[in-house]
């Protein structure tokens, strides 16, 4: 059962199993464990990046793709909810009419980028790729009207998913069941079903060939593969699933907007959390997009302890001041590649079989 | 300025079956440099002909024309009488053109099995499946072992490719071309750069696909000890140019081969 489940692909490594165990039960538990709005956006956050960052792997680290337009498929995803639940009011139709259209946009795009410039070299797919995401980026701000421009839109979701929605009188565990708590599960089934989804595409005979691919394209074509159909339909799915998550980021976030969707800063952190977490692994998105955006919310509440804990040294204080986090994140990072070169997973798996 | 023999051994498998893959003035030209000039040979099924020629006179490059690695400036190819010239190397593949290359090629960082599993997954049409576990194709993995074990690396199945002995990949480059049962053996000098005692293992299977009887199989090769007991037929290449097509015997007289092999007399086609 637990085979079928994660597709044959165990972590063959204690440690990992038991990083993986403890973030699936966290974000399992999450709503239950932790009290306040913060910690579970946090959660949240962490199931939709490792949607979003697994997908983005099957492109980099499984086949060897540099793509720049991850965010724009995220986006999508997200405006198509977006404004989907923005002008037809709260629905559940609106959300599943958002998704479909914003499906069908995504696969259009993909299919159209790949086929034209998945033949030419890595360097100018990956510029292709900036150009296009850049150009989509500034469309989305300059058509004010129908996405809101820099500002975004606001919208309400279906009466089952707001805060004032209660499943059933009385709590569990403290906790009551509102509506808040469904968007979070919703947000945790969906992220845990598309996760072992791309977990069985990797693993199937498929995604063995996006590896061939990755290692030595060349040859992939003369055992008689036909490497542009590979990589295009590995395109098209990671496009598909980099949506799925833009649609869940707009449901938990009930907002859409250029700068929590479209924006470059976070196609960097997409890459980031695949290098630290490991590429090639999808178990490194995991690790990876959860390291990353714990250390994202909490590094400044860290150091800014640190720095109180140490107020009588003069130099040490200032250093860990909590205005410094940032220059601690980059530690971190020159630290994790530089131990870490195949990333945090692939440091402690063990070679494939 | 060709001298094209036409042995009588060669003219009755002519008599007796069509060319599998045929070339018809097939030329290359890099710039102005002309790798592949105007070369035309048919290839017989039971048949091993061996492509020789000094350093730089087109073998590779002829290879890469016949296996679609590289497109013909002029010229044709044809695969049981069909023109292939304009379908790519993936193309040819699953017609049935298999091809191991001369600078070892391989997947570096996946699994000696995997390597060869890739190729058996390859000619069994599965690649496009997403949905299933590639695990759970048992054939595909034990073919890939039977393989294996015929090049003898069956005990290094889960070593990287990358981690083997020179010897091992070539082994192993050899393996990949079995897997894919192609009806076109090419080898491009697929015993170069072997020690001694390995270089026996892999002329056993070549001579294995030949004692099929229906293979057609092209060799590149520079030792001419090996061109003599595999070859039945021995296809001379000079500067690109076809010089010389005929029986062993009468090809390895040519100007050119002694010139080139045995350091004797001067060619006159230079």
């Amino acid at each position: 059962m637990l085979t079928r489940l994660l597709s044959g692909d165990f972590p063959r490594s204690r440690f990992l199993a038991l990083a993986l165990l403890i973030v699936f039960l966290g974000l399992a538990v999450a709503p239950f464990a932790l009290s306040g709005a913060r910690p579970l956006n946090v959660a949240a956050t962490i199931c939709v990046f490792i949607v979003l960052v697994a997908s983005y792997d099957l492109l980099l680290g499984y086949t060897g793709i540099v793509s720049f337009a991850h965010t724009m498929f995220y986006g999508i995803g997200a405006y198509g909810v977006g404004l989907s639940l923005y002008s037809l009011g709260p629905s559940w139709g609106a959300i599943l009419l958002g998704l479909t259209i914003a499906l069908v946009v995504s696969l259009a795009l993909a299919l159209v980028i790949g086929l034209f410039s998945l033949r030419v070299r890595a360097i100018f797919y990956a510029m292709i790729t900036l150009a296009v995401a850049s150009a989509f980026a500034i469309l989305a701000s300059q058509l004010s009207d129908f996405t809101g421009g820099e500002d975004g839109r606001t919208f309400r979701l279906p009466e089952m998913l707001t805060p004032g929605y209660t499943l059933f009188e009385g709590e569990i565990f403290g906790t009551s069941i509102n509506g808040r708590l469904l968007t979070y599960y919703l947000v945790f089934v969906s992220a845990v079903a598309l996760f072992l989804f791309l977990l069985r595409v990797v693993n199937s005979p498929f995604g063995r060939v996006l590896q061939a691919i990755r290692e030595n394209d060349f040859r992939a074509e003369a055992l008689g593969y036909r490497t542009v159909v590979y990589r295009t339909i590995a395109n098209c799915l990671a496009a598909l699933l980099a949506t799925c998550a833009g649609a869940l980021m707009a449901l938990w976030l009930r907002y859409t907007g250029p700068q929590t969707t479209l924006s470059f800063t976070i196609m960097m952190d997409i890459l980031l959390m695949v290098v630290i977490g490991g590429m090639g692994t999808l178990y490194g998105a995991v690790v990876g997009a959860a390291l990353f955006i714990l250390a994202q919310n909490y590094l400044q509440e860290l150091t800014g302890q640190a720095s109180h804990a140490l107020a009588g040294v003069p130099l040490l204080a200032n250093l860990f001041h909590p205005d410094r986090w940032l220059l601690w994140l980059g530690v971190l990072f020159v630290l994790s590649v530089y131990f870490f070169p195949t990333g945090i997973v692939g440091k402690l798996r063990k070679p494939n079989p | 300025m060709q001298m094209t023999g036409n042995s009588s051994a060669l003219a009755q498998v002519a008599n007796r079956e069509p060319p599998v893959l045929s070339s018809e003035g097939l030329t290359i030209r890099f710039g102005g440099h002309v790798a592949v000039n105007n070369v035309t040979a048919d290839f017989y099924p039971g048949t091993l002909t061996a492509i020789v020629g000094p350093n730089g006179a087109g073998k590779t490059t002829y290879f890469n024309l016949l296996s679609g690695q590289l497109p013909a400036t002029s010229g044709s190819v044809r695969l049981y009488g069909e023109d292939i010239t304009l379908l790519s190397a993936p193309e040819r593949t699953r017609r049935g053109i298999g091809r191991a290359f001369q600078l070892t090629n391989l997947f570096p960082n996946l699994s000696v099995l995997e390597n060869v599993r890739l190729a058996v997954q390859s000619r069994a049409g599965l690649g496009l499946n997403l949905f299933s576990l590639w695990s759970d194709h048992r054939e595909i993995i034990e073919k890939a072992e039977h393989f294996l074990h015929r090049v003898a690396l069956a005990e290094r199945r889960h070593e990287i490719a990358a981690a083997l002995s020179h010897g091992d990949k070539r082994k192993l480059e050899v393996a990949i071309l079995l897997a894919l049962e192609p009806d076109i053996f090419m080898f491009d000098e697929p015993t170069a750069g072997m020690s001694v005692d390995e270089v026996p293992v892999v002329l056993e299977l070549i001579h294995h696909i030949k004692a099929q009887g229906d293979k057609t199989i092209l060799l590149v090769e520079h030792k001419m000890d090996v061109v003599r007991s595999l070859a039945d037929r021995i296809i001379v290449l000079h500067n690109g140019y076809l010089v010389a097509d005929g029986d062993p015997a009468e090809a390895m007289a040519s100007p050119i081969v002694q010139e080139a092999y045995l350091g004797v007399g001067v060619a006159e086609h230079v």
